[in-house]
């Protein structure tokens, strides 16, 4: 009896024993503003090892910073009849609006295959779940495509070399983040790595969002989108009949 | 000089914004046209949304269509009748481009469908209006008399049942026909981001025969209105009017504008119209190599 309870409490003993991670991001909220042009987050924090065991040298990390997911549907362009025209097309239910890994060594090199896919550690696993059930090549197809375009567009990327470890106990990563992210709720995750598989992990919520001015007025759209269409209005008749005015004054 | 655009949702930077304002402004005030042709296009490839490009250009052409339309009424060059009517008919027409443009949004067809659009009509009137300007101008190098101007509008307006007296136009036509043509600009203007200018203009000149003292000002009334029309229709169905790229394309071109009013005034009504049929006839060009060359983007991705 003793036994089995003790291999049943094993892992949870053996996790005892592991390194445990203490992660910190230099921003919980990102706001948009005016001059945003995009923000730098720095990813840092301590790596503990238990009774103050010597750090191991193949102690690893990766961080993750991940958007909101949305479904998309893709569309492809074939040419029918000398003209390029949308033909074929397939959703997926849920795309990471932004994703960005930086580790300290190339993740294929740090982590067994089926780890990476379980954490969703680099953009090739990403879990982006097909609607359709359609045919698997072409299923391939589009999430190729899908990934090439977040790819080019900045919005997915992968850094090996991203994290630095510092006397074995400290990490700090910096990912950048472009302009043109949509807002909402996102995730930086920090994993701890060892011989090929995560031993901890720690999650942080960052918050993208417009502040200011630029909150104002994406409310005002939504609130009240007739009054904001009729200032975009009186704001072009205003700004027409000035210039009329001006002009026509200096001419006389 | 970067600016973040709160709907966009991208930062740009201001000034080639308000130069791409200014051109089009330019171009609205010399040809009576809201270059609207001319700014989606440009503001798609500078990485705008096309939803966002197409919703903020309606407001800006408002605003350069109103100090084009208060010079051209200081030399008495608006027709409000003949406006009037045209209005009518573009705004039943943006209803129903708004329509069509969800049901071809739906099929994932609105692209293709708007870039034919732009190759038929930009290449069909802009070799009309070559052909016709670069005819008056050898007439005139040739020492010919120059034809007898107006009122010699298409037969197929002659059939058209009641009759109305345009004084201002000189015109004794059916009201039809400019509701009819007000009705195809609207559903252009929504569809395809444009005033509508490039079409109104030849064919108040080639149909129904206006004086070309009063085309550009009743064109540029007309677009006033419906576009200040689609930019309800925007914000209150699609909500993709930025107001702060709004402001910048407005600063940019209610100033072209009034340049533009001044060299038309300058310039002979021939010349005018073979480089507007040039610039159309270019438009229309790179868009039909657009439809036939591979695309840079075989994917594109829509948010569900």
């Amino acid at each position: 009896m003793k036994k089995a309870i003790l291999l049943l409490l094993a892992p949870l003993l053996l996790s005892a024993e592991h390194p445990r991670l203490v992660p910190d991001v230099s921003q919980r909220k990102i706001d948009i503003i005016y001059s945003f042009t995009g923000a730098e987050l720095l990813l840092f924090g301590a790596i503990l090892y238990p009774g103050g065991k010597a750090p191991s040298d193949d102690t690893q990390i990766a961080v993750v910073v991940k958007g909101p997911s949305e479904s998309v549907l893709i569309r492809e362009k074939r040419k029918i009849a000398g003209i390029w025209v949308n033909a074929d097309s397939s959703s997926f239910r849920s795309v990471p609006s932004f994703y960005a890994l930086a580790s300290s060594k190339p993740i294929s090199t740090i982590v067994d295959p089926r780890t990476a896919v379980i954490y969703e550690l680099g953009i090739d696993n990403l879990q982006l779940s097909p609607a359709s059930g359609g045919d698997p090549a072409e299923e391939r197809r589009f999430e190729e495509g899908l990934v090439d375009l977040k790819t080019r567009g900045g919005y997915y990327s992968e850094t090996s070399h991203g994290v630095e470890i510092s006397e074995g106990v400290l990490y700090r990563a910096r990912i950048a983040v472009p302009a043109r992210v949509p807002v909402g709720r996102y995730t930086a995750e920090t994993f701890l790595i060892e011989k090929g598989r995560v031993i901890a992990a720690a999650t942080r919520d960052i918050d993208i969002d417009k502040s200011g001015v630029e909150a104002f007025v994406t409310r005002a759209s939504i609130d009240h989108s007739f009054l904001y269409g009729l200032t975009a209005v009186t704001l072009s008749l205003l700004l027409g009949g000035a210039a009329s005015a001006a002009f026509q004054r200096l001419r006389d | 000089m970067d600016l973040y655009l709160p709907i966009a949702g991208l930062s740009v930077n201001i000034l080639v914004i308000i130069g791409l304002g200014g051109l089009v402004g330019l171009l609205s005030g010399m040809f009576g046209v809201g270059g609207g042709f001319l700014t989606t296009p440009l503001m798609i490839f500078y990485g705008i949304p096309p939803a966002v490009a197409v919703a903020s250009s309606a407001p800006q052409i408002t605003g350069a269509s109103v100090s084009g339309v208060l010079a051209h009424r200081h030399r008495d060059g608006v027709d409000y009748h003949i406006g009037a009517v045209l209005v009518a008919g573009g705004a039943i027409g943006s209803l129903a481009g708004g329509a069509l443009f969800r049901l071809l949004q739906d099929l994932g067809q609105i692209d293709t469908v708007v870039n034919m659009m732009y190759v038929l009509m930009l290449g069909g009137i802009g070799i009309v209006m070559a052909r016709d300007a670069i005819g008056a101008l050898v007439a005139e190098w040739r020492g010919d008399r120059p034809k007898p101007a107006g009122k010699r509008h298409h037969p197929l307006i002659a059939i058209l049942p009641f009759r109305w007296r345009f004084y201002r136009s000189g015109l004794y036509i059916s009201p039809l026909a400019p509701f009819l043509l007000g009705l195809a600009t609207g559903v252009m203007t929504v569809l395809m981001g444009v005033g509508g200018g490039f079409i109104l203009v030849p064919a108040m000149i080639y149909l129904l025969g206006m004086p070309a003292r009063v085309v550009v000002g009743t064109s540029l009334f007309q677009i006033l209105f419906v576009t200040a029309a689609t930019t309800m229709v925007h914000a209150l169905t699609t909500r993709a009017v930025d107001l702060v790229l709004t402001a910048l394309l407005l600063i940019g071109s209610v100033t072209g504008a009034q340049f533009g009013t001044r060299i038309a005034l300058k310039m002979k009504p021939e010349y005018l119209r073979l480089a507007l049929a040039f610039i159309v006839l270019v438009v229309a060009i790179r868009m039909l190599l657009g439809l036939t060359w591979r695309p840079p983007e075989i994917f594109t991705v829509q948010a569900l």
